[in-house]
């Protein structure tokens, strides 16, 4: 367990050394941090002095081990555009996208799994196939237009709920939260819908080839043998052995929702990080964007290292605890 | 006379496909004896397994009983709703599959497989159950039980494992075990140990047992009578003794001819020239007669019936007087 462990953390750190080869590379090359900090009038030889001071004429590889160390350190310079610390800038804008992140993977994790359990165990109702057709068009709508979908309908005719921002938020120490207000709770619900039909449609095929797939094994034809209620046989023998592949697929999902939420945040004018990066892109905004990617990427590989742990949790036969005679 | 335990009355069972009926079971009738062990034989595809499904009622649909009875007893069987006969399973009649490697549910630990299946028939508490479930695990000779008995199906070997499949099987009492090809999966040297466990726990707790293998060599060892299937057929069926050494119908007295020794395959040593129709190509007649020495006019046209030639023996075959039309 611990040397899985280990080597799963060694892993994470190589591909983080890489994302961040590539954020530095986006940092250092694309424009001129000089220009973009001071502008075009100031004097060449006040630039040649910031350039030196800033350590931006030391051998490349100074430089990368430099960024590394800042950015271990939570450091990735100040925005150009608002001229503020990027990581407070990061921190400010994150409790709102994790908690939209967080409501829409509820929606489709839970979603998901029953109307991916329900058609599998129903492959030929009527219901099944309403669902099934429901969710092609689910995956191929790009978010935007479900998102200005929901708004037209929700927002605008019906009036139900807001088209845009996040309502009143409330202020817990450095977590500013939605969810404790009516607005807020109000506020998230189309844009969380939209972020996370994607997903519910993903997880919803997944587990419903995944159970159909189950069913169709050896030990469920035994369970049935053998007696046990249909009830037993579904909803324990083959959801159980269902959820082990899809614990995988739909952690990495997760990281998808947050990566992700630039869209909906966009069309939501959701005040999260994604919006943020946006903006950032739109007027090169360069700190913020290499924060924004070694962020994402911290997600993934935080995400992923859960998913599997929880995998090896999940399914004795990764646990290497030995017991007697093994095969 | 005893009465029997199961009684199947000219089943049939049949497959609807898009180039129109499959029949991969025609007008079979046994029965089987509390306590008695009925062994199985017939080629691959002969329906053997077909009809074990259908007796336990776990044909996949589209497949479905078409013709015939089954009867438990007193009580008919084919035909009861679904949750009636999940009660017979498991607790009436038991079924031990091929592969012990596919058979457990590999996220459950086998006190939890066992718990559950006990105490899905019977009254019992947690703690008896487990009770019960080490004993069991105790007879089919599994070493130190009551700490194996935590332990996931991956930690033990092939042969182990079957050993678990059997104590699963019988935990809650039945008193039919069907065993299709219990062994065919496992290692040589241990085949002869699982009949063996198998036979002799069976014979403890009162079950009969309807043993499907292509060995003939097991059949000889562990069977009180043998049948013998032939496309969905029962070409001939008697006492094990009798059959092996003067069988009346010319496939079987093919297939009785080489019997091989324990562990050794029946597919290889079956010296009938031919093969076995496939199931949308079985000639009119006499379904053998394409490959039967003894062939003659009458077996070409007219399809004989599973019919008694002497007593306790039947045969399909018009060599024998008394033997009818189907
Ligand atoms: N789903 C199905 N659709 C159509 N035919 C089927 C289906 N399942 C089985 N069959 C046919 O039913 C016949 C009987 O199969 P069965 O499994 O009972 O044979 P068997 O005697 O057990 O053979 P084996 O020794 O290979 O296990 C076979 O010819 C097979 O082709
Ligand atoms: S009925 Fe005829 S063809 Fe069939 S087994 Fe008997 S002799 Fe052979
Ligand atoms: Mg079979």
């Amino acid at each position: 367990m611990l040397a899985f462990i280990i080597r799963r953390l060694a892993q994470s750190v190589l591909v983080m050394l890489f994302v961040a080869l590539i954020a530095f590379i986006v940092f250092r090359y694309v424009g001129d941090p000089i220009t973009a900090m001071v502008g075009v009038e100031t004097r060449l030889e006040d630039q040649e002095i910031m350039r030196e001071r800033l350590g931006l004429n030391d051998p490349v590889i100074v430089q990368f081990l430099r960024f590394i160390g800042n950015a271990m350190r939570g450091e990735f310079g100040i925005s150009y555009r608002l001229q503020q610390p990027v990581t407070e800038l990061i921190l400010s804008r994150l409790p709102a996208t994790l908690e939209l992140a967080f409501a829409s993977a509820t929606i489709a994790l839970v979603f998901g799994l029953v109307l991916g359990v329900y058609t599998a165990l129903r492959p030929r109702s009527f219901g099944s196939a309403i669902i099934m057709a429901a969710s092609l068009v689910g995956v191929s709508l790009p978010t935007f237009l479900i998102g200005i979908a929901l708004i037209y309908i929700f927002a605008v005719e019906l009036g139900w709920f807001p088209s845009f921002g996040r309502g009143q938020v409330v202020d817990l120490g450095s977590w500013r939260t939605g969810l404790l207000t009516e607005s807020g709770i109000r506020s998230i619900i189309l844009p969380a819908i939209t972020l996370s039909l994607f997903q519910l449609t993903l997880i919803m095929r997944l587990v419903r080839a995944e159970m159909l797939e189950v069913l169709r094994t050896e030990y469920i034809r035994f369970a049935k043998a053998r007696g046990l209620t249909q009830r037993a046989i579904n909803f324990g023998h083959a959801l159980k052995n269902t959820l082990v592949p899809v614990i995988t697929i739909t952690g990495l999902q997760l990281g998808s929702v947050i990566a992700f939420a630039i869209v909906t945040e966009t069309v939501f004018q959701w005040p999260g990080v994604g919006s943020l990066f946006i903006v950032s892109v739109q007027v090169v905004d360069v700190p913020v964007m290499a924060a924004y990617l070694m962020f994402i990427a911290l997600v993934f590989v935080l995400i992923n290292l859960i998913v599997d742990i929880l995998y090896y949790v999940v399914d004795p036969r990764l646990r290497v605890d030995g017991g007697g005679a093994g095969k | 006379m005893t009465e029997p335990l199961l009684s199947v009355r000219n089943l049939a069972v049949e497959f609807p496909t898009r180039h129109g009926i499959l029949t991969a079971v025609q007008d079979i009738s046994f029965d089987i004896m509390p306590g008695e062990v009925l062994g199985m034989v017939g080629e691959s595809g002969a329906g053997k397994s077909m009809t074990g499904a259908a007796i336990i009622g776990l044909i996949e649909p589209p497949g479905r009983i078409a013709r015939g009875e089954i009867w438990l007893r007193d009580q008919r069987i084919d035909n009861l709703p679904p949750e009636k006969m999940r009660k017979i399973r498991g607790r009436h009649i038991g079924m031990i599959f091929q592969d012990p490697l596919t058979s457990l549910n590999p996220l459950y630990r086998i006190s939890d497989q066992l718990i559950e299946t006990i105490r899905t028939h019977l009254p019992v508490s947690r703690d008896e159950a487990r009770k019960r479930a080490v004993k069991l695990l105790d007879d089919v000779g599994i070493p130190d039980a009551s700490r194996r008995i935590d332990d996931y199906p991956h930690q033990f070997s092939g042969g182990m494992r079957q050993r678990v499949v059997i104590a699963l099987a019988l935990c809650a009492g039945p008193e039919l075990v069907i065993a299709d090809e219990p062994t065919t999966a496992l290692d040589v040297s241990v085949q002869a140990q699982i009949i063996e466990v198998m036979k002799e726990l069976c014979a403890e707790h009162g079950a009969a047992i309807m043993l499907v293998t292509h060995d003939m060599g097991v059949i000889a060892e562990a069977a009180d009578r043998v049948a013998v299937m032939y496309a969905g057929r029962l070409a001939e069926i008697g006492p094990v003794r009798d059959v092996i050494k003067d069988a009346r119908h010319p496939y079987s007295q093919g297939l009785m001819g080489a019997i091989p020794r324990l562990g050794e395959s029946l597919e290889r040593l079956v010296h009938i020239p031919g093969s076995m129709p496939r199931l949308n190509a079985v000639p009119p007649g006499c379904p053998f007669n394409p490959r039967c020495p003894k062939v003659f006019d009458k077996c070409r046209t007219h399809r004989p019936a599973t019919s008694e030639i002497e007593p306790g023996r039947r045969a399909a075959c018009w060599l024998y007087p008394g033997v009818t039309e189907a």
